[in-house]
């Protein structure tokens, strides 16, 4: 029996209509939850205050310093070299197997689960190389997670920047670095910048990586051989320990609105970009 | 401009690298953690020459480091010792029981040795066969490197922990989820005790600091701290705190039975 | 101006190129060498497909944790591709576009949200509600794979949008005007041309999916059992590997690596198949 088309249409935006209403409303959900529960605990004292008691009480201020420190470390590392990388291989060389191969071999780092890499960090860099529980060995691990991410979207956005601008470069007499310089990397530097964001959004978040090779420290880092403790760390302890509710639910909020804010950044900032450019 | 301050920030943390500051790791067991962090907070407030981080990881984790050398000082707690700590210094510092815990709204309130056997073998999977409610048991434990298992599987004997155990990862995530889950049993460090939970007395003895400290509830470890080679210099001095008055106070005062 | 030239420019490009390479080949290299021995000694068969894992006894088979990894993951992809795939077609053929200024970056945002926040709700939220009403320990197979869908579904979206809106506006209006309605053009020609981008952000969240380990480790319970129900308590490869790497020696820590290798090839395949996914998106071009 034929149902009219138009009874199918009504029917399937329903259906849609629905499960996005249900997954928009779970994700908020989520973030709600969160945000009622924490915000009432975070407030200038709440984020300026070293923990106290191991996180019963007192604020979250070295934890703060944990988070921006280990994703910096790790950005002045990745950064650079991804970005390098990157254009050296689209730009510089041809498109050979070896290329191909790297190519492909990135790819699969990229997706590597974060715990094999914190694996890699606790046995290298903490026990064999002696580093021990330290920023050193939180930032490098981290760096060498986020550092196929960033190689394999600077690659996407140079890629992306149309044939004809090179092409135009070079017939006006530039060198292949003056175009690399001037043309490609501004034309494709939004799509770098949501590699590098990307990044550090995850360098954020990552838990099991950073406990085994940075540690958990609550005391204020005074050297890069120093452990610290991030604040995904600190919501984990604190959370899964019931060492403080109030607490745990506070640092979460700081979290998830840190990431918000650092996305809404990027997010600015690449649009002011584009406008500006064209 | 960016690039100017991650310098900096990175400069003026490198700069802590020659300073006079001892720096002491401990790592391992996750009974004694809570206890050896106070005790690092109140030494550095006297000693601020000294700068103490404390890890957790289980008590093998204690051991092996110890002997690697990521941490100066291995904390762990175990009734015996492993064959690879003959290399390290052993020093009690605390005693400790191993309480079993069960969710407050659970009726049973006390469990033989052959029952708590039973349970953790998977033989018994009702609350009815102890008397209790009709509802099946949850068993919670700790990973195979915990201090606190291989000294509970130790003195229970004869445990080959059910595939149907829940497994986490510390003291404190046991205790979450025992109080989270009517159901469930598990074990902990009597010094982690608090209300959200309740100890049941076995074979008829509570888990309290006088029958533990008697011997008449068995479920007794000591905390051992371990050294590679002869504790010296700030090392042997933060032992010597915790041995000493102030230290042994701290340690009576949150719930551990001191070393004497 | 020309301090360095434009020869030491390509040098300094390729020895940074060189030195990134070396440093992730490094890695692939180290979990290869600590795993592989391992695996030919023990071997392929009885470290896959055993069920005993007793590291202190020598024992290291991992097979409840490859058909929890796989559950969880299959779990996953129940929950998260319909849903996301859904949302994505709603998204982006019957919402205006001044909606999805908002929305698209909204949903990004939610991508980064730490996994240990979700794996928290599981534990407060979502294990004592499965326990109450269906029985079991709460945090279980069912759990992870509710929390992992969820995980998922800010990336199978994103993506999916991406791949819906890259379609050619004249299909949409050359079926428009053959008669076609609009949920008609959608189901036989948009989302058949997005086809390969809607299954690459699938396999993308299936890897993130694999790849989960505190979520996991927090919701899942890490039984070491084959899953019978859904209800049962399961330990993921991922959760194997954390709970147990920080005090592995030997014989054991080898296959903790082992399990890395395993985890590596699984990705390399996902890759693969991806890559042949979107071949056949740009062919079709």
């Amino acid at each position: 029996m034929r149902i009219h088309p138009r009874y199918t249409q009504r029917l399937a935006v329903t259906i849609l209509g629905g499960a996005t209403l249900l997954t928009l409303g779970v994700l908020a959900f989520i973030i709600v939850f969160v945000l009622q529960k924490g915000l009432p605990a975070v407030s200038i004292d709440f984020l300026l205050s070293n923990p106290q008691d191991m996180g019963r009480a007192g604020g979250i201020f070295t934890t703060l310093i944990g988070t921006i420190i280990l994703p910096l470390l790790a950005i002045i590392v990745a950064a650079p070299l991804g970005v390098s990388t990157a254009v050296y291989l689209t730009e510089y060389t041809a498109e050979t197997r070896i290329t191909r191969m790297i190519r492909f071999g990135t790819d699969c780092l990229a997706g590597v689960p974060s715990i094999i890499f914190g694996l890699f960090g606790f046995i290298f860099f903490v026990t064999t190389l002696g580093m021990g529980w330290s920023i050193l060995s939180g930032g490098l691990t981290l760096a060498f997670m986020i550092l196929p991410t960033i190689i394999r979207t600077t690659e996407e956005a140079v890629k992306a920047v149309p044939k004809s601008y090179r092409q135009v470069s070079f017939s006006l007499g530039a060198t292949r670095w003056q175009t690399v310089k001037r043309v490609i990397l501004p034309n494709a530097l939004p799509g770098i910048l949501t590699g590098i964001m990307l990044g550090v959004g995850r360098s954020i978040g990552e838990t099991a990586a950073v406990i085994f090779t940075a540690g958990s420290s609550l005391r204020l880092p005074s050297s890069i051989l120093d452990s610290t403790r991030t604040m995904a760390v600190h919501f984990y302890i604190l959370a899964r320990e019931g060492i403080s509710s109030e607490n745990a639910y506070g640092t979460a909020a700081t979290l998830i609105i840190a990431v918000l804010l650092i996305n809404l950044t990027a997010y600015w900032m690449m649009n002011r970009f584009i406008a500006k450019r064209s | 401009m960016i690039v100017l301050l991650s310098i900096f920030v990175i400069a003026s943390l490198m700069g802590g690298c020659g300073k006079s500051k001892t720096s002491i790791t401990l790592a391992g067991s996750t009974a004694f953690q809570p206890f050896a962090e106070k005790l690092a907070e109140q030494y550095m407030s006297t000693h601020a020459n000294v700068s103490i981080t404390v890890q957790g990881g289980g008590s093998a984790v204690g051991v092996q480091t110890a002997i690697s050398g990521a941490a100066q000082i291995g904390m762990a707690d175990l009734v015996v010792l492993p064959e690879e700590a003959k290399q390290l210094t052993p020093t009690i510092v605390a005693r400790d029981g191993i309480a079993l815990v069960l969710n407050p709204a659970n009726k049973v309130i006390n469990l033989t040795m052959q029952q708590v056997r039973e349970v953790f073998n998977g033989k018994i999977k009702n609350w009815k066969e102890v008397g209790g409610a009709d509802s099946p048991i949850t068993v919670v434990s700790r990973e195979a490197g915990s201090g606190t298992r291989s000294s509970f599987e130790q003195i229970v004997t004869e445990i080959s922990l059910t595939k149907d155990a829940l497994i986490q990862d510390s003291n404190g995530t046991i205790r979450e989820t025992v109080a989270n889950d009517p159901n469930a049993i598990g074990y902990l460090s009597h010094g982690l005790l608090n209300d959200k939970i309740k100890a049941i007395k076995i074979d008829g003895q509570e888990c309290t600091t006088e029958l533990i400290t008697t011997g008449s509830y068995k479920l007794v470890r000591p905390i051992y701290l371990l050294v590679k080679g002869t504790p010296q210099g700030e090392v042997q001095n933060f032992i010597d705190y915790i041995l000493s008055a102030d230290g042994q106070q701290t340690i009576k005062a949150n719930g551990l039975i001191p070393a004497k | 101006m020309n301090v360095i030239g434009e020869k030491g420019v390509q040098r300094i490009l390729s020895v940074t190129a060189f030195s990134a390479i070396s440093a992730l080949l490094l890695i692939a290299l180290f979990i290869l060498n600590e795993g592989l021995p391992f695996i030919f000694r023990y071997g392929l068969h009885d470290f896959l497909l055993t069920s005993d894992w007793e590291p202190q006894a020598g024992k290291f088979g991992i097979f409840p944790m490859v058909a929890a990894s796989v559950w969880v993951t299959l779990g996953a992809m129940v929950v998260g591709a319909p849903l996301g795939i859904a949302g994505a077609i709603f998204l982006s053929e019957f919402v205006p576009k001044s909606v999805m200024r908002v929305v698209k970056p909204t949903i990004e945002l939610l991508a980064a949200i730490p996994s240990v926040v979700y794996g928290f709700i599981g534990v407060m939220v979502l294990a004592p509600l499965i326990r109450t009403y269906l029985g079991g320990p709460g945090l279980s197979l069912l759990a992870a794979c509710i929390i992992l869908g969820i995980m998922i579904l800010p990336t199978v979206i994103s993506i999916s949008i991406d791949s819906i809106q890259a379609v050619p506006q004249s299909y949409r209006e050359g079926s428009l005007a053959l008669g076609a309605t609009t949920w008609q053009t959608i189901h036989m020609v948009t989302v058949r041309a997005a086809k390969s981008g809607i299954i690459a952000s699938i396999i993308l969240g299936m890897g993130r999916a694999i790849g989960e380990t505190m979520a996991v480790i927090m919701v899942a319970g890490n039984a070491v059992k084959i899953p019978h129900s859904a209800l049962d308590s399961v330990r993921s490869l991922t959760a194997n590997i954390a709970l147990e790497m920080s005090y592995a020696t030997g014989l054991h820590r080898e296959a903790l690596f082992a399990t890395g290798v395993v985890l590596f090839v699984v990705i390399i395949i996902l890759n693969s198949v991806a890559i042949v996914a979107l071949r056949k998106r740009v062919a079709k071009k």
